[in-house]
């Protein structure tokens, strides 16, 4: 019946088979498919660059790299899991997501939305061939702080270039989400009835336009310094070092969030379902959601406390960033109070949601250590940030992907994931990142810089056991492809409705849904 | 911990040094002490919040769910609750804010201090001059550590003593002595630190920056450059040897009567 339907809507639209299916697609969900695979294939190559940096910190002394290519290793991993695997991802999932949680045939702007999936591969592409050239790719860490990113060879504008391509993907993305929540929710659907996923997700658009022109304006200044004899950031003539990291953090703080806020939405979705019961305090999280948003833009100076800033900026830093701590907060107590006399059951999304609030809470706290000034002298550029933010970012960002990805793939193939292959995914995902990233703790505590090939040998062991986490983090995510594939194979149809403690409108369409999903607008009571 | 440590050792023979160093140091300055103090006090308070929400969470697992037949309740909002863990949260937050603050502001007051040691960034060394007496000299990676860190240069690095923390040129310090320490750098950003005497500060083209150190107990103390520098980041170590005042001016004059040889 519904293949049936399909082939009536191919037939109308003339949709091109094949590749070129692909390449010219307007369709909400296609382009959510391409960004989603296109987020897989990045997160494995960063994923491979992050096991040569493991490999070569598995024992004191230099045993693979040289220290240059380490490097560009620790760099590329960054931009790539950032701008490659965790933006696009949630890009895919708000393109699913969005017109079938809000009761819209499509998003708003469906060629733009083209245009900004095919920027990506093209930008990719160049960032990373940027490691074959001579003088190698950009080694100066993602954060390309000058004067040392001035010193880098070839790939410099290559890959400034790329992050230009890639803020113009991420902004037209966001002025598509915001059109088409802004103007094509059902009738009914009052901004405070919205799905939390799609209400986080609006204040994470404005973020990006918010921040990522910032990034273009910093990365614009580091090339005309390099090319075209100004001096932004160079002291000998008379520019500033320091005036680039307020710029970059001013973009770097909101991007965070970027990062996370759909994450929070996501597991927001996915523990009212699997317990049952609704959300705790939908009010007080979209309002946490906004404030967090807001803080967003006061507490950039953060991630350089060490620059030697005025006393009076360095307390106002403190200040403001020990606040994010309370929405933060607000957002875990109702999560927890969600759960509260429920009626839970523990299938895969809901294992994923679950570890998400365990673990983004241990991150959570060493970001509250982090923000304690006195104590971060210490701690900063060493492998307790190191482990900080790999904790609010794997086990956090990640790790709600993941459950986003096994709360709907039902809805968006028609099929049903193997829950016993899916809970094994969960359990070594979940044992592994933790041997990865918390001895990753210690070592910083006991005095190990970030960004360092090679490490003094009281290091080694904890270094050791976070290399073996890493490579079983690497190999179990092969059985989480293994999983998709598996799960395209099923025969067996999964039900429109697939988590009985599921609401919301993607619910009520077919399973996979249709290819305009609402032709006609749903009433919302 | 020992036997995972006989496991690993028996799987990583290399590992023969094994240090299970899981804290931040105490350190033997006074700004090292305060840091220490207040990343316990918050690490505290962390883990007593974490014992509660975890708590919570896990009683509700187990039994909240639906295989023990738990149904569900029907609340899902209160304003009180919402009122009450921000409100409490916020007053923790002040109760941590108070002693940090006041932390901060005995960090960054570099006054009265009684020498004054420069220090300079530069790709991949050290440069250190004591304005008041005039002493200037380079320090960089020794050369055993140098040789053995290269790609495969053949060395055990374990059978290296203070593999990468150790240099050609220590910097002799004074002890109970306040010492204000100029930072700053003669091409990219580099980082001071040596954890046992408090935190860092960046070593910045263009800027000085300070910092202050009064050394309690006599001793060799081990850091390294902690901002991204280049290619041999991981290999610009810093090393403070603290002695007693009358040792510290013994080995003042020395430089300076070291200095007018090569002058002459």
């Amino acid at each position: 019946m519904s293949a049936n339907i399909d082939k009536l809507h191919d037939d109308h639209h003339h949709t091109p088979s094949g590749i070129m299916r692909w390449i010219t697609t307007t369709n909400h969900k296609d382009i959510g498919t391409l960004y989603l695979w296109f987020s897989l294939i990045m997160f494995f190559i960063g994923g491979l660059m992050a096991l040569v940096i493991r490999a070569e910190l598995f024992q004191p002394g230099l045993q693979l790299v040289v220290p240059g290519f380490f490097n560009q290793m620790t760099t590329m991993h960054a931009l790539i899991m950032i701008f490659g695997a965790v933006m696009p991802a949630f890009v895919g999932l708000a393109n699913w997501q969005i017109p079938i949680m809000i009761g819209a045939p499509d998003m708003a702007l469906p060629r733009l939305n083209n245009w900004s999936f095919w920027i990506l591969p093209f930008a990719f592409t160049m960032m990373i061939s940027t490691l074959f050239f001579e003088s190698g790719g950009p080694a100066a860490g993602w954060t390309l702080y000058p004067p040392l990113s001035l010193q880098g060879g070839d790939s410099m504008p290559f890959v400034i270039l790329s992050i230009h391509m890639l803020g113009l993907s991420s902004i037209l993305g966001a002025i598509n989400v915001i059109a088409t929540i802004l103007n094509m929710r059902a009738p009914g659907m009052t901004l405070m009835k919205m799905p939390i996923f799609v209400w986080t997700w609006l204040i994470t658009a404005f973020l990006l336009i918010a921040a990522m022109p910032v990034l273009a304006g910093a990365i614009t200044m580091l090339l005309t310094d390099r090319f075209f004899g100004t001096s932004f950031f160079t002291a000998s003539g008379g520019g500033d070092p320091v005036l680039f990291q307020h710029i970059f953090w001013f973009f770097g703080h909101p991007e965070v969030y970027i990062l996370i806020l759909p994450a929070f939405g996501i597991v927001s979705t996915i523990i009212p379902a699997f317990s049952r019961k609704k959300l705790f305090g939908y009010d007080s999280m979209v309002y946490a959601t906004a404030s967090i948003a807001l803080l967003s833009f006061i507490v950039w100076a953060h991630h350089m406390f060490t620059v030697g800033m005025p006393l009076a900026g360095e307390i106002f830093f403190m200040l403001t960033t020990m606040l994010i701590a309370v929405p933060t907060g607000v957002k875990v107590f109702n999560w927890v109070a969600t759960m509260w006399r429920g009626s839970m059951t523990f299938e895969t999304p809901m294992l994923f949601a679950i570890a998400f609030i365990v673990l983004f809470t241990i991150g959570g706290f060493s970001g509250l250590m982090l923000a304690m000034v006195p104590a971060d002298f210490q701690y900063h550029d060493t492998y307790f940030v190191v482990a900080h933010f790999h904790y609010v970012l794997v086990p956090g960002a990640v790790f709600a992907i993941i459950a986003a990805v096994y709360y709907w793939l039902p809805k968006w193939t028609g099929k049903m994931y193997n829950e016993s292959l899916g809970k094994l995914h969960f359990w070594l995902t979940t044992i592994f990142v933790n041997l990865t990233f918390f001895p990753m703790h210690f070592v910083g505590l006991a005095g190990m810089p970030r960004r360092i090939p090679d490490y003094a040998v009281q290091f080694a062991d904890f270094n050791a056991i976070a290399s073996v986490g890493a490579f079983g983090f690497g190999l179990s995510q092969l059985l989480f492809v293994y999983i998709l594939f598996d799960t395209l194979k099923q025969k067996v149809s999964a039900e429109d409705k697939v988590w009985d403690g599921a609401e919301g409108l993607e619910w009520t369409l077919s399973s996979p849904p249709p290819y305009h999903s609402f032709e006609k607008a749903p009433k919302v009571e | 911990m020992r036997k995972l440590s006989v496991l690993l050792l028996s799987v990583f023979p290399a590992i023969a040094s094994a240090a299970w160093e899981t804290n931040m140091p105490r350190g033997v300055t006074p700004t090292s002490e305060i840091a220490y103090d207040i990343h316990m006090l918050i690490f505290y308070i962390t883990v007593v919040i974490g014992i509660l929400v975890f708590g919570a969470m896990l009683y509700s697992i187990i039994y909240h769910r639906k295989s023990v037949g738990h149904k569900p309740a029907k609340f899902h909002e209160s304003t009180k609750v919402e009122i009450i863990w921000t409100v409490i949260p916020f007053l923790i937050l002040v109760g941590m804010a108070i002693p940090a603050t006041n932390a901060l502001i005995m960090m960054e007051d570099t006054r009265d201090s009684e020498i004054t040691l420069k220090v300079t960034g530069y790709q991949w060394m050290w440069q250190y001059e004591y304005l008041e007496d005039n002493i200037s000299f380079f320090s960089k990676i020794d050369t055993k550590s140098n040789t053995a860190r290269r790609l495969n240069s053949g060395v055990d690095v374990t059978k290296v003593d203070n593999y990468l923390r150790d240099v050609d040129n220590y910097v002799v310090l004074p002890t109970d002595t306040k010492v204000r320490v100029l930072l700053t750098a003669s091409d990219v950003i580099h980082a001071w630190w040596v954890p046992e005497l408090g935190g860092k500060k960046d070593a910045i083209p263009g800027y000085v920056n300070e910092l202050w150190v009064d050394i309690q107990e006599p001793g060799i103390y081990r850091g390294q450059c902690a901002e991204l520098c280049g290619k041999d980041h991981g290999f610009m170590p810093i090393v403070v040897k603290a002695v007693p005042k009358q040792e510290y001016y013994k080995w003042v004059s020395i430089q300076k009567t070291n200095k007018v040889a090569e002058n002459k």
